[in-house]
């Protein structure tokens, strides 16, 4: 548990990391919606691993904030119910990693509730996980889960990249009529502060964005890969390469208009993901690059992402497996040649 | 029934103890050098020399004292805290050194100890335990027995349950210890179930039920050589609740004065298991200071050899991270290999 102790109490004059954004976002509901219940492993009194609910019990109440037993069936299969009778569950799951036990909850009724009952009930959930490595946590603490998740339908699952985005999206999550997974990239929790609006807004979920507009090369990533893209692509330009960083941010749905419209445009892809190459998210934006711009395309669709093995605990080679900016730029290259 | 207790915390034995002065010797011996590494490696995570670790401080007599009732030819399962257990059950200090530093050539366990990896994710063990204790039945002439550890948090989990039931519908021969040791991070007990009493579980399952004092080491050893003679007779599994206490944090990266009360970790402190070991045994005349100070030399020597060790295997290599995942590379490992510079 990397977590290291640091209260997430923002100073609005240096801005918000990324976990004080949440824990904002978090506040914002709470305050705004009785409705609204914050539930996990270690959330109240301690205030989360990562201090995400940093101070939220202690504000709102142990009938608003709670600890849960840990058992992570129970905290989904609980979100569940309280979402049937009529609340806003907001649960956290220590680590991405460790929503394995909860995948019957996910895949058999989080997603396919309203379908199975017709649209009569709809559980307005939010599931968030940190997620991801680049950190030096212990084994199976940096999984990637997302792909898992973006394969069962009536899920959203949206990523954020930045503190404001965090805060923005995830207010918009907790609103949304259907169950949203919200993974937490661990790398960005604390590694930029920027300013976030105070109060409620929102942004809208299932838009992707373009970080950095580009000619050369479409980057399409989303999470802690973004930060890695932006590199590359600052790289890129001063060699006079101008690449297009796009900005997944909600993968189910999937923006496609905005991945074809870049795509269109550069007519070359590379597609940067941190889970394992094969049978991950990326083979998804490939796929529908290739249905829908196969024309438009100049070089075959590239991936880089992390290699087809366990996340390795192996502290000493562990950045070799995350993709960074230098294996980014190579995959620029094999598309321009 | 009533907490098993041989020794109290003050060194009293009530009664009779079935152990003779040599078992309590051997049995101090490996909690004392259990200790010893523990309390070094929170050293050396500080200085950088070791990765995230979870001590074990105060539950030596929990872990050691299980351990050592199982042989040779015994299976021990553990979670990331087992760390005195599985030194007790023959892993080599190096080895657990280079474990706890994330060094791949610690991840291999020694061919023929019969000890399974440390497991993160919490309970996922326990169904294993039970799948290996019955593998013994259609491999082994004399069944071997399953020695598999949790903690309280730990029997929150689904798997648990599963595990258990599993256990007793086929009367496994497996030994489930549940180291009570009051928190899951910084979740207490009293807060992770309705009943504290782990062990009242066990009669819902249908198997043995027993609570220890978890810091006595002859009632955890006892108890455990009991609950492996009757895995052992095919008279089922047995639900163990050893009670101690989580002295240090829950691991070199918690704090826990962000949730709990560091004064009650102290009174805790003063209930640890080797200072009533070492007063029973110095009544005995078996213990004294001497003796303690030429254990520490040992066991000093034996750290300083280990660390030269660890520090002597060769660095990872980066392709390491695509092997074994199959028996062989598969196409996209060996793609990933190369790139990755294996040869
Ligand atoms: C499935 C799963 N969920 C969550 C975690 C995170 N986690 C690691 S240790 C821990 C607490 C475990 O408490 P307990 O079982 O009492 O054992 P102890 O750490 O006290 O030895 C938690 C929640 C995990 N490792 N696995």
């Amino acid at each position: 548990m990397a977590a290291e102790a640091r209260a997430p109490v923002a100073d609005a004059r240096q801005g918000m990391t990324m976990v004080q954004a949440v824990n904002d976002a978090l506040a914002v509901a709470l305050g705004r919606d009785d409705r609204v219940l914050v539930f996990g492993q270690d959330v109240g009194v301690m205030g989360g691993v990562f201090r995400a609910t940093d101070g939220l019990q202690a504000r709102f109440g142990e009938g608003r904030v709670f600890d849960t037993p840990l058992a992570e069936a129970g905290i989904v299969g609980l979100g569940i119910g309280l979402a049937l009778g009529g609340m806003r569950p907001v649960a956290e799951v220590q680590f991405a990693g460790f929503l394995y036990p909860a995948l019957d909850q996910v895949l058999s009724h989080l997603g396919r509730y309203r379908h199975r009952t017709r649209g009569r009930f709809s559980l307005p959930m939010v599931v968030r996980a940190p997620y991801g490595g680049g950190v030096h946590t212990p084994e199976q603490h940096a999984d990637s889960p997302e792909g898992i998740l973006a394969q069962a339908p009536g899920v959203k699952v949206v990523v954020p990249s930045s503190p404001e985005r965090a805060k923005g999206l995830l207010l918009a999550a907790i609103d949304d009529p259907d169950p949203v997974f919200f993974l937490e990239a661990i790398k960005l929790y604390r590694s930029e502060r920027q300013a976030v609006p105070e109060g409620h807004f929102a942004f809208e979920l299932g838009r992707a964005r373009i970080v950095r507009p580009g000619d050369a090369v479409s980057l399409f990533c989303y999470g802690g890969m973004v930060e890695v893209c932006l590199k590359a692509a600052e790289v890129a330009a001063r060699e006079g390469v101008e690449l297009e960083v796009v900005d997944l941010e909600t993968l189910a749905p999937l923006d496609e208009a905005t991945v074809l419209d870049s795509v269109k445009r550069t007519g070359r892809a590379v597609i940067v993901y941190e889970a394992p190459r094969s049978g991950g998210f990326g083979a998804e934006v490939a796929a529908r690059i290739a249905e829908e711009a196969i024309y438009h395309l100049e070089a075959p669709v590239v991936r880089v992402a992390g290699w087809d093995a366990p996340y390795p605990p192996f502290t000493s080679v562990e950045h070799h497996y995350r993709p960074d900016a230098r294996r980014v730029l190579a995959a620029v290259r094999e598309v321009l040649e | 029934m009533a907490t098993v207790q041989y020794i109290s915390p003050g060194g009293e034995v009530a009664g009779e103890l079935p152990l003779t002065t040599e078992e309590l010797v051997r049995g101090y011996r490996a909690a004392a050098r259990a200790r010893f590494f523990d309390e070094r490696a929170v050293t050396l995570q500080r200085q950088g020399r070791l990765g995230v670790y979870p001590p074990f401080r105060g539950q030596e007599a929990a872990q050691v004292g299980a351990a050592l009732a199982l042989t040779e030819r015994d299976w021990l399962v553990p979670s990331y805290r087992e760390t005195a257990a599985a030194l007790t059950h023959g892993l080599p200090l190096s080895q657990v050194i280079l474990y706890w530093r994330s060094h791949p050539a610690g991840w291999r366990f020694p061919e023929g100890l019969r000890l399974l990896p440390f497991y993160v994710p919490i309970a996922t063990q326990l169904p294993h335990a039970v799948g290996l204790a019955l593998a013994g039945r259609y491999q082994a002439e004399e069944p071997w027995v399953v020695l598999a550890f949790i903690g309280d948090g730990g029997t929150s989990e689904g798997d648990f349950h599963e595990a258990l039931n599993f256990a007793a519908v086929y009367k496994a021969p497996v030994v489930f210890v549940v180291q009570n040791n009051g928190w899951a991070i910084s979740t207490p007990t009293e807060r992770q179930m309705g009943n504290v009493r782990i062990k009242d579980r066990a009669l819902g399952y249908g198997m043995a039920g027993v609570r220890v004092d978890g810091n006595d080491l002859a009632a955890t050893w006892l108890t455990a050589r009991e609950a492996v003679a009757r895995a052992r007779a095919g008279e089922g599994p047995t639900l163990i609740e050893a009670l101690t206490y989580r002295i240090a944090p829950h691991t070199t990266s918690d704090d826990p004065g962000r949730y709990r009360d560091e004064a009650e970790a102290r009174r805790h402190a003063a209930e640890e298991p080797l200072a009533r070991l070492r007063r029973v045994l110095g009544a005995r005349g078996a213990w004294d200071e001497a003796r303690e100070a030429e254990l520490e030399r040992e066991l000093e020597a034996e750290l300083q050899a280990a660390l030269a060790e660890a520090d002597a295997a060769p660095d990872a290599a980066p392709a390491e991270i695509v092997e074994h995942v199959y028996a062989e590379l598969g196409p996209d490992q060996r793609r990933a290999w190369e790139a990755l510079g294996g040869r």
